[in-house]
């Protein structure tokens, strides 16, 4: 778990399979924001952070949240080693391996909440040495403007009311969530050593539209390697996969149709985002300059560095555009991926033409299929 | 009395609105003329000369890769910026009813300009190099050379000199207002200047195409000059549509035929329970003998001042043939102003079942019997009808057999490939 230490943010793991469920890994910036060394905090239940005056309410929810596996957030109060008290956004995600859908962690992401009017400066009280779990502010650069003025903060001179109740703001939140994006992204990159994929949801076709028969069909039709994601769900989940793209994430030694190791099966993909493509040399600029596309409802060509099901890279070419069903509006984006380094028959085409093959036959069978309303199932 | 009537012309290439002002000879540009064509390089698509099912050589072209050759480029093209709109944004839908008209909302499609005055009492006019016309299309709008093979194989040269036969090349270009998704233009012999007419070797070279795509959704189709051609240069259109034409699904009856007509093994049928009344042709023993047959017919309609529309559909297997007279009906001020205020041109598309609808009301309140409401102004009536029909067969040497068929019920024709369940029986006409 070394590579998550390069990681900003305050943040824990834990391990629910474990008895106690305590927290397996805490980062650097949890330590600091807290004031407890990290190897104080390994083993510990993360109820550590809670307090006297930590509300019962939001307590609750969070024990909810865990008990069912799903992700939660909620503005708590929680307490550092030294006893005082401190407001943080508390973000709760549980962590899924991929294929067999069993949460393998817990990952709590914690983000210190500004107060809302200038801080009274009050002597700092000593409070009871209970543990809470106390959102750690961190003193590390902060991407928001509007925490610009604050970026370090004495603790000492900080004194909260502690019975004042703190709301996260919409920057807060974007923080909480691009932390937890980055220790996906990370836990992804190298999944490979550890042999996991793992989501950010329970990654089975229960949570996404199933396509219609007929779709299915038509794109079964289509050789090229590609998938569809759908960006209207959360976190874009893969909603079709075609052979040729399974294959291109396994491995071939031998120069034959048979692969020597094979790729991820459909089960472990769908309804997962694509980021298990990536690894550690996968630029991030490439990815960015993809997500910007994608929002900008644009198609774009890239090359980038992907990773196999075994961990051994390759060079892909890289085009992703967005597919418009009958209704005029973006349904899907589509990505055709295209090995560089194996040997491919295009019979005369170009590379770039014969990947944009596949987009214009998706295209096609996406705006006629829907425009006959076959594109979903019925008992959707 | 010259019948004419005024029009904004569809713009199908980037080069058509300034093609009165560019001169001749030297353009210096890349364009589909003597000047630059011989000179260039085009892809080049080579067809089988012999369509049947043979078993493919090593090194012939995949069955899909014609459709992937098309939709690729078509696509790069798209990134080029060359479309005048994403016709993919607009909306479209299967109107409700038993033969599943397909209507799309297109408010781009039609220019905002001044309409053009189109003769429509002459279906065959000289060739006028004044005029826009294809060879002053920019190469960029080309896609590939469309040639045969004069073998068993299909085969694909990604860059060939554009005079890689003797004889002009057959160029497939985009249409840059196209109706659909890969709408493209199969124009034969470019260089030959040919104006918009039916010939049989142009027809035949039509027929290869849809044999060459070997899809059921890949359709060709044919508008005579006076059915709404707006160009005087002879062109095919083509594009992909994944549900049948209603065309496609209405109800057909054979027209026996007397021994002579058998030896093509052409078979011909009329269409029945359908606004627009036409001849279907289908089989043949060849895909020439097919060519043959329904060219004659082509040729004494445009010879006889008929205007007409065609549909090459089921992969070259099956072609629909629609007399026409709306234009002559416009320019006499037959049509109502209702329908006239839809702005439709019924050319083939929209004769087979595909009606792009220009106002958003119209789109909205689109309904089969509205559709048949105006395709049915298009038709010839039945006894102007039986009366074409019956010097088509003269020229087409087709023998109408006295004997009765068993069976005087509509024959309904198979849907080739369909997702969406349709009605059975026959339409109640109104």
């Amino acid at each position: 778990m070394e590579e998550l230490d390069e990681l900003r943010g305050s943040f824990l793991l834990t391990d629910p399979a474990m008895p106690g469920h305590p927290i397996v890994y805490a980062s650097r910036g949890l330590a600091a924001l807290t004031g407890y060394p990290r190897r104080e905090l390994l083993g510990r239940n993360a109820r550590l952070f809670q307090g006297a005056a930590t509300d019962r309410a939001a307590v609750s929810g969070v024990r909810e949240a865990v008990r069912a596996q799903r992700a939660h957030q909620v503005a708590i109060l929680n307490y550092r080693r030294d006893g005082s008290p401190h407001w943080v956004l508390l973000h709760l995600a549980p962590v899924f391996h991929a294929a067999d859908g069993r949460v393998l962690h817990f990952l709590a992401v914690q983000v210190p909440i500004a107060p809302a009017s200038p801080p009274r400066r009050h002597p700092g009280r000593p409070a009871p040495l209970a543990a809470c779990r106390e959102e750690a502010r961190g003193e590390e650069e902060l991407p928001c403007a509007s925490h610009v003025g604050e970026v370090f903060v004495d603790i000492d001179k900080r004194g909260l009311e502690a019975e004042e109740l703190r709301i996260a703001s919409g920057c807060d939140k974007e923080m909480a969530l691009s932390t937890a994006n980055n220790i996906f992204s990370t836990l992804n990159r190298y999944s490979k050593l550890t042999g996991l994929v793992v989501c950010e949801r329970r990654c089975d076709s229960v949570g996404i539209p199933a396509l219609s028969s007929s779709l299915n069909l038509s794109l079964g039709r289509i050789k090229q390697s590609f998938v569809l994601t759908d960006r209207h769900l959360p976190d874009m989940p893969i909603v079709y996969a075609s052979d040729a793209f399974l294959s291109l994430t396994g491995k071939d030694f031998c120069c034959s149709n048979h692969l020597t190791y094979p790729g991820y099966s459909r089960e472990e993909i769908l309804g997962c985002n694509c980021r298990f493509l990536n690894g550690p040399g996968t630029s991030a600029e490439v990815l960015e300059e993809i997500n910007q596309h994608i929002c900008r409802e644009e198609a774009c060509t890239v090359h980038l560095l992907n990773y196999r099901k075994d961990g051994s890279t390759f060079r892909d070419l890289l085009h992703v555009s967005p597919i418009r069903n009958s209704s005029g509006k973006v349904a899907f984006h589509v990505w055709v991926h295209l090995d560089e380094s194996a040997k491919h028959d295009f019979s005369g085409l170009t590379p770039e033409v014969w990947q944009l093959g596949a987009v214009g036959a998706v295209r096609v069978a996406v705006r006629s299929l829907s425009a006959s309303g076959s594109l979903l199932r019925p008992s959707q | 009395m010259k019948l004419t009537i005024k029009r904004v012309p569809t713009v199908v290439s980037n080069y058509q609105e300034d093609a009165g002002e560019r001169p001749r000879g030297g353009c210096g540009r890349n364009c589909l003329g003597h000047c630059c064509l011989p000179v260039s390089e085009l892809p080049v698509y080579a067809f089988k000369a012999n369509p049947t099912k043979l078993p493919l050589q090593e090194d012939a072209v995949p069955t899909d890769f014609f459709i992937n050759l098309l939709l690729g480029q078509w696509e790069d093209r798209m990134t080029q910026g060359l479309f005048r709109y994403d016709v993919t944004a607009c909306e479209t839908k299967v109107i409700p009813g038993n033969l599943g008209f397909v209507a799309q909302l297109n408010e781009g499609r039609h220019l905002k300009k001044r309409p053009t005055e189109f003769r429509v009492d002459r279906v065959l006019q000289p060739f006028d190099s004044a005029k826009f016309n294809f060879t002053k299309v920019g190469q960029e709008e080309a896609l590939f050379q469309f040639e045969n093979s004069g073998s068993d194989d299909s085969y694909f040269l990604r860059s060939a000199a554009a005079t890689v036969a003797d004889r002009a090349p057959n160029v497939v270009a985009i249409n840059v207002s196209p109706i659909e998704y890969g709408h493209v233009l199969l124009i034969p012999r470019v260089l030959d200047h040919l104006p918009q007419r039916i010939d049989q070797e142009s027809f035949l070279l039509a027929l290869h195409m849809a044999a060459e795509a070997a899809s059921p959704y890949f359709r060709l189709g044919y508008n005579s000059l006076g059915a709404f051609a707006t160009i005087n240069h002879l062109h095919f259109q083509a594009y992909y549509l994944t549900v049948p034409f209603p065309v496609e699904k209405a109800a057909t009856q054979r027209i026996p035929l007397a021994e002579g007509g058998i030896k093509s093994g052409v078979k011909v049928s009329k269409l029945m329970n359908y606004p627009v009344r036409g001849l279907v042709f289908e089989e043949g023993n060849t895909l020439n003998d097919l060519a043959n047959l329904v060219s004659s017919a082509c040729i004494w309609l445009q010879d006889n001042n008929v205007p007409y529309n065609v549909l090459i559909s089921d992969s070259g297997r099956k072609i629909f043939l629609f007399p026409q007279c709306y234009a002559e009906k416009q320019a006499l001020g037959e049509v109502s102003q209702e329908l006239l205020d839809t702005q439709v041109n019924p050319a083939v598309w929209e004769i087979s079942g595909h009606i792009v609808l220009k106002r958003r009301d119209d789109y909205e309140e689109a309904s089969e019997a509205s559709a048949w409401r105006l395709l049915a102004e298009v038709s010839l009536s039945e006894a102007r009808f039986e009366e074409v029909k019956a010097y088509i067969f003269d020229a087409a040497c087709l023998v109408q057999s006295q004997v009765e068929e068993e069976t005087d019920d509509a024959i309904y024709a198979p849907v080739p490939v369909g997702p969406s369940a349709v009605g059975e029986g026959c339409l109640v006409i109104p």
